[in-house]
Formats: structure tokens, sequence, C-alpha cells
């Protein structure tokens, strides 16, 4: 299996370094050999599910967050790592992710996105500034008012009290507007299980924070890139090290406004859209965007039903009074019809 | 099968032939290529059952939705609102001349629906969870979810639209005088419900602002996407007259060319009408969001032969046509305007979504994907036909009272 997945691997790179030199872009040929694309029966998201059911209405009210300062990430890749083992998704030994930052070639080459088997990659981006890299983790944002709840027609998605966006796997019917709907592309979907494909996408470690413990990535951060806790503290902690350091930080967090809030924070060195974090996903909640609409059209049915009822009733009554008066008029309507079999 | 015995079998399904001479008749070249090309579906919809939409179709976590959403559904939804627009104009406006084209548009309509819905299914992941939509897990704040509860019900309001001809094809008096009772109270519904559901169908890319491009993403989505599929059932109304009037024309004993071009016209005055609102409306949304720089780029280029060449030419020609009398250059135009709209919902649906990718990473469908959609098509023509040929669609039947 492994080994499978390893030849996986070496053949994605050969294929990302042929690419690379016939000059075309390198992004997409990696990304679509991706082994975690085609990974399925992940259990995390009905296990949290699970859980959460239980615990949601003891959980505390207040709102956890991680606080991610890009501007420390080493890109060692042991967050995935970690991750994966929490998670049970396919992984493989931690020495070949710590390995990806020093090599020629390496999974940094393309910018990843999260698949059904892993629920955060570590992105390598240029400096604008310094031309030095810069490693940026991404996962679920954990948006305070979350598109993909909105979005979902069975109502498969909870926002926990203490923060995370859980999902309910064993309602899902496979519809995918959630992933049209997530503002940061995080939903994944398990596109090679042919009768019981799943989304999949990270669950801000329910289980282990709603019992007192940090997220697995977190856990084992050794750059101290990754700072948990409440999220009111986190923003306050972030604008004091922005103020305390603003040649160093762009002067803004990313995730304390963007689509209204989400759990997960940004610091950056650079303007956010240079390290794959969109500037463009506005701060009205994506709920909102929908909302409005939906309304309109429930005001058009109700308000816009009587008028036609009553004009159809009359129609009728009217049709009933011409048929009683007699048939010049129905003799009419027929001289003139074509197609009609007598 | 059975022997050619059940004498209700033959008279009703084989059209009062034998088995031999049904299928010998069937023997056409039309039926052939229909054939062959439902049957290379029902190959890929088996593929697919068997191994997943990721060895089917070429979706991927970033295009979640491609040609079964864009062509299935946003195409075939908009294309089967004859029933709206022409139930509408017959039951509640009472312009009776059209009653003629009311029961071919039902019909359309009804297929439309269940063929899309059938074609959806093929999409969604866990297609055997529909009970859950209906039943009992509710996501009232979707768009989505709005769309999967006005489908159901507008397929059971074309059903009462249409059973009248049923009941008549079956000699159930009663029961065809019960449904045509309700029939006027089915088109009341059926406007509001599909009104509300082809809004909806634009509604679904509210949600997503920073992935469709600007020009084709406005917070008037939904109203162009009830506007375009109220001019798209006219012209489907059209185009599927000018076909079936051809198909079918041993149906129609005392057919008057003449009395057919001036309601062909007539509906060319109305599609008109709602292409110049349709094309006033775009260029006052493209002021509105203030997009005209948007409009000097390859996407810009592209907007412009979809609004200029798809709205506003076919509303002038169709301006034309009324004027001059002229139901040939109608029924052009009638193709021009569907696929028209046909454009605009791939570039909805597809071309313009997560357009700051690279061509490299842009979806593009695989032969897979095209071959269920066209075999869905077909099936929904050789269904159409199979009814049109049984029931009395294309005339009223001669035993009973058209009831209009």
């Amino acid at each position: 299996m492994s080994i499978d997945r390893r030849q996986f691997l070496k053949r994605s790179l050969t294929m990302a370094g042929a690419t690379l030199l016939s000059g075309g872009t390198i992004a997409h040929a990696l990304d679509k050999e991706d082994p975690s694309i085609y990974s399925t029966g992940n259990t995390a998201n009905a296990r949290n599910w699970k859980l959460w059911v239980e615990k949601s209405e003891t959980l505390t009210p207040e709102q956890y967050g991680v606080l991610v300062d890009t501007t420390v990430c080493i890109g060692c890749r042991r967050c995935e790592w970690a991750c994966n083992e929490w998670n049970k998704n396919p992984n493989r030994p931690i020495k070949e992710f710590e390995a990806s930052v020093s090599q020629q070639k390496s999974v940094f080459d393309t910018v990843r996105r999260m698949h059904a088997g892993n629920f955060t990659v570590v992105n390598r981006y240029m400096s604008s500034k310094d031309g030095k890299p810069i490693y940026v983790k991404r996962q679920c944002m954990h948006c305070d008012d979350p598109g993909c709840l909105s979005s979902c027609f069975v109502d498969a998605y909870r926002k926990a009290k203490n923060g995370p966006v859980v999902h309910n796997a064993s309602v899902c019917i496979g519809c995918r507007y959630c992933m049209v709907a997530c503002p940061f592309d995080v939903p994944a979907y398990e596109y090679y299980a042919p009768l019981n494909p799943q989304i999949t996408k990270c669950t801000f470690c329910f289980d282990r924070i709603s019992k007192g413990s940090v997220p697995a990535c977190v856990d084992i951060c050794p750059a101290g890139v990754l700072t948990f806790g409440k999220r009111s503290d986190l923003i306050k902690l972030a604008h004091e090290k922005i103020g305390s350091n603003p040649d160093k930080y762009v002067d803004h967090v990313y995730g304390e406004y963007e689509v209204g809030g989400t759990s997960w924070l940004y610091l950056s060195s650079v303007p956010f859209n240079e390290i794959g974090l969109r500037t463009d996903v506005g701060k009205t909640p994506v709920p909102k965007l929908t909302k409005g609409f939906l309304l309109g059209v429930k005001m058009f049915e109700i308000v816009a039903a009587w008028p036609l009822v009553f004009g159809a009733y009359y129609a009728i009554s009217k049709a009933r009074e011409k048929t009683k008066s007699g048939h010049e008029t129905s003799a009419e309507g027929k001289g003139e019809g074509h197609g009609e079999k007598h | 099968m059975a022997k050619n015995t059940n004498s209700w079998f033959r008279e009703k399904i084989l059209l009062g032939k034998s088995n031999r001479d049904y299928i010998m008749s069937s023997a056409t070249p039309g039926n052939f290529i229909a054939g062959f090309i439902i049957i290379f579906a029902v190959i890929v919809m088996i593929y697919r059952l068997f191994f997943g939409l990721g060895p089917a179709t070429n979706l991927s976590d970033n295009y979640p939705w491609g040609f079964w959403i864009g062509f299935d559904i946003l195409i075939g939804i908009a294309l089967a609102a004859p029933g709206l627009t022409l139930g509408t104009a017959v039951h509640l406006f009472g312009m009776k001349k059209y009653h003629h084209f009311v029961r071919p548009a039902i019909l359309s309509s009804l297929l439309g629906y269940v063929f899309a819905v059938f074609a959806l299914l093929f999409d969604l992941g866990r297609y055997y969870r529909i009970p859950y939509l209906l039943g009992w897990s509710w996501g009232l704040s979707s768009v989505l979810f709005l769309i999967g509860w006005h489908f159901t019900l507008y397929i059971i309001i074309c059903l009462i639209e249409w059973s009248p001809a049923l009941f008549e094809w079956l000699k159930l008096r009663k029961l065809r005088e019960v449904f045509q009772r309700l029939a006027i109270w089915a088109t009341i519904f059926g406007v509001i419900i599909a009104g509300g559901h082809q809004s909806a169908l634009g509604g679904l890319y509210l949600i997503a602002p920073a992935k469709l491009h600007p020009l084709w993403y406005s917070m008037f989505l939904p109203v162009f996407f009830l506007l375009s599929a109220i001019f798209a059932g006219i012209a489907m109304v059209i185009v599927e007259s000018t076909i079936t009037h051809g198909v079918f024309k041993n149906q129609l004993k005392d057919f008057n060319q003449a009395e057919f071009d001036n309601r062909t016209i007539g509906l060319g005055t109305a599609a008109a009408a709602g292409l110049f609102i349709y094309f006033i409306l775009k260029i006052f949304d493209l002021a509105h969001s203030d997009n005209w720089a948007y409009l000097n780029t390859f996407y810009g280029y592209w907007y412009l032969v979809e609004v200029l060449g798809f709205i506003l030419l076919p509303a002038m020609l169709f301006a034309s046509g009324v004027r001059n009398r002229n139901a040939r250059l109608i029924r052009l135009t009638g193709f021009l305007t569907v696929v028209g709209v046909i454009l605009n919902r791939l570039n909805v649906s597809i071309f313009a979504y997560n357009w700051q990718f690279p061509a490299s990473m842009k979806y593009y469908p695989k032969w897979m994907e095209i071959s269920l959609s066209i075999g869905v098509v077909a099936m929904l023509i050789v269904a159409y036909r199979f009814i049109a040929n049984r029931m009395a669609i294309m005339y009223d039947h001669p035993d009973y009272d058209s009831g209009h």
C-alpha cells in the first residue's frame, strides 16, 4: 500500500519535472496526481459529528481559534503529518514530509489544495519583499457564519459553540454545493468512492479541543506558528504583534472580518493575496448572499399566489357563464383552430 | 416478451400492429441513431455507478459542478419552460387561440423535468438519499433545497396538467374530467412554482461572488435566469412546434399553414419583448456594477458575443420577423435564441466559473459526461414521440370537449 503511494508520488514528481522542462504550468500536473485525491472512506468527519451530537449542549460558549503567523513557518509539514495521523488519512513517514523543504523538486513546487485524503496543506510562496520563501498552512477556516452550512440542502453542517464547523456525513447526498459555496475552497469530495462518497474537511479537531486539548497540528508545530486560544484573545494578540513589529507585518489580521469572521486567523509580511489567501471574498457572511433572494422568493410565492388564485377563479366563473349563455363564443374559438380531429 | 395475444397491449402500445410489424416499422435510421446514442449513455451510466464520479467525469475539488449541472439542469430546465409560458398565456391570460400549443408544451415540460432529474441522479454522490431531502433533513437556508422541492412539486403539477391526455388515451372519462378541472389550479401553482425555481437556478450562483466572473455575477442573476427562461420557453415552443408540425403532420387533419404562421408570429412578438427587456437589464447591470473595464478582456469579448450575438441580434430578428410577417425568420430566430440560452447557462456554470484559474486548470467535460447528457436528450425525444404517437397531444381528442 505504502509502496504504491510512494511510486505514485515518484511518478507525479517525474511528471511535474517534465512539465517544468516543457515550460507548461506545473501547478496542475502535480495537483491532478496528488494521491490524496483518490482517498476514500475517511471517518474523522463522521466521528466528530457523533461527538458533537453528544456534546453540543455542554460546550463552552467561548469560541476558540488559531492564529497562524506565516512569518515564522519553516515549512516542515509536520502539521500535515500529524493531521493525517490523527484523522486516519493516508500517511507517509514524517521524514518524507520534513524533507520537502530542502528538496530541489518538492511538493512545494505547486500550490496545493485540500483533497479527500488531507485536511491541511502547506504551500510555499516567494516573498515579494525579500524573495525568501513564505510557508502558508491551509485548512478549513471555520467561519463564524459558514457558507457551507447555509448552502447545504440537507442541513448537514453545524457551527459548534466552541468554534469548529462540523459535517454530518450520514445525511449528505453528495450534491457538492458546499464546495461551490465555500469562498476558501475547503470541502473536498471522495470522487473515487462510487457508492458512499463523502465530503471531507478539517474538523478543527473537535474531538481534541472539546476535551481541553489543542488540535493535532498545533500540538506538533515546532516553530510556534500556530497559537490556539480564545478567538477574542487571539485577535488582541495579533494586533499586539502587528503593533510591536509594524515593519514585519502587514497591518491586517486575515480572518478577523473576512466573510464575517473566521476562527482561524492569519498574519503575514506581504499582502495576503500574494500568499494564496483571497482578498476578494469580502466581509459579508456568505449566507447573507442568498438570504435576501430566498426571502424574495417566499414573498413572491405568498404574495403573488393570491391574485393568481383569485384571477383563475374569476376566469373559471366567467367561462361557466359563457357556456351557460350559449355557444357563440365556443364556436368562434373552434373556427380558427388548426389540427383538430373532427 | 409475451406473445402478441394481449389486444390491449397491441392496440395501445403497438398502435394496432403485430409485434413483427411494429418492430419493422420502427426500424428507421432515426431510431437506430437514437438507439445507438442511448446504448452509449446507458454504458456510461453503469460505468458511473460502478466506478464513481472520479473516473467517469473531469470533476475535481476545484470544479465540483460541471457539464451535468450546467447542461442537464441549468439548460434542461430553462428549455423545459414552455409549459410555464404557454400554460400561463392560455389558462391565465385567456389567450385561447394558442391552446393547440399547450399540450405539446406541457408534455415537453413534463419530460424535460423528469429527464433532468433522472440525469441529476448520476451527478449526486448518494442519489439513493433523495428521500432525506424531501422527508426529514431540511436545509431551509439553501437555495438548492428550494430547487429540490420545487422540482418535485413541479413534476407533480406537470403530471396533473398532462393527465387528461393520458386518461383520454386510457378511455377513463370520469378521471379525465376530474383532472381537466384540476388542470387550471395546477397551472396557477405551476406559475408560482416555476417562477420560483427558474429564478432560484440563477440564485444558486449568488453564493459564489468571488468565483464567478463579474460580468456574469450579478445580484440580478435570479431575475436574469427567470426572464431568460421565459423567452427560452417561448422560443422552445416555436422550435418544437416547427419540428412537431413536420414530424406529426399526419396527425393534423385540417392543418392551416397561414393560421400556424400567425400564431408563430404572435409568439415571436412575445419573445422579442422578453429579449429586449432582458438586454436592457443586462446593460443596466453592466453599468450599475461598473464592469466596463472587463469588456476589453478575453472574458469581455466572450460576454459581448453572448449579449450582442445571442440577445440583441435575436431580439432584432424577432422584431423584424414580426414586422414583415416573416414566420420563417421567426422560426430561425427561435433556434438562435435557444442556442443563446444554452450558451448563457454554460457560461455561468462552467466558463465564467473559477475564471481566475489559468487555462490549464480549467474544467472541460469528459466525453462520458457529454455522452450521458446527449443520451438523456435522446431518451426524452423517444419518450416524447412515443407519447405523441399514442395520445391526443397534437390535436384535440375527437371524443372530448377541448375544455377551452
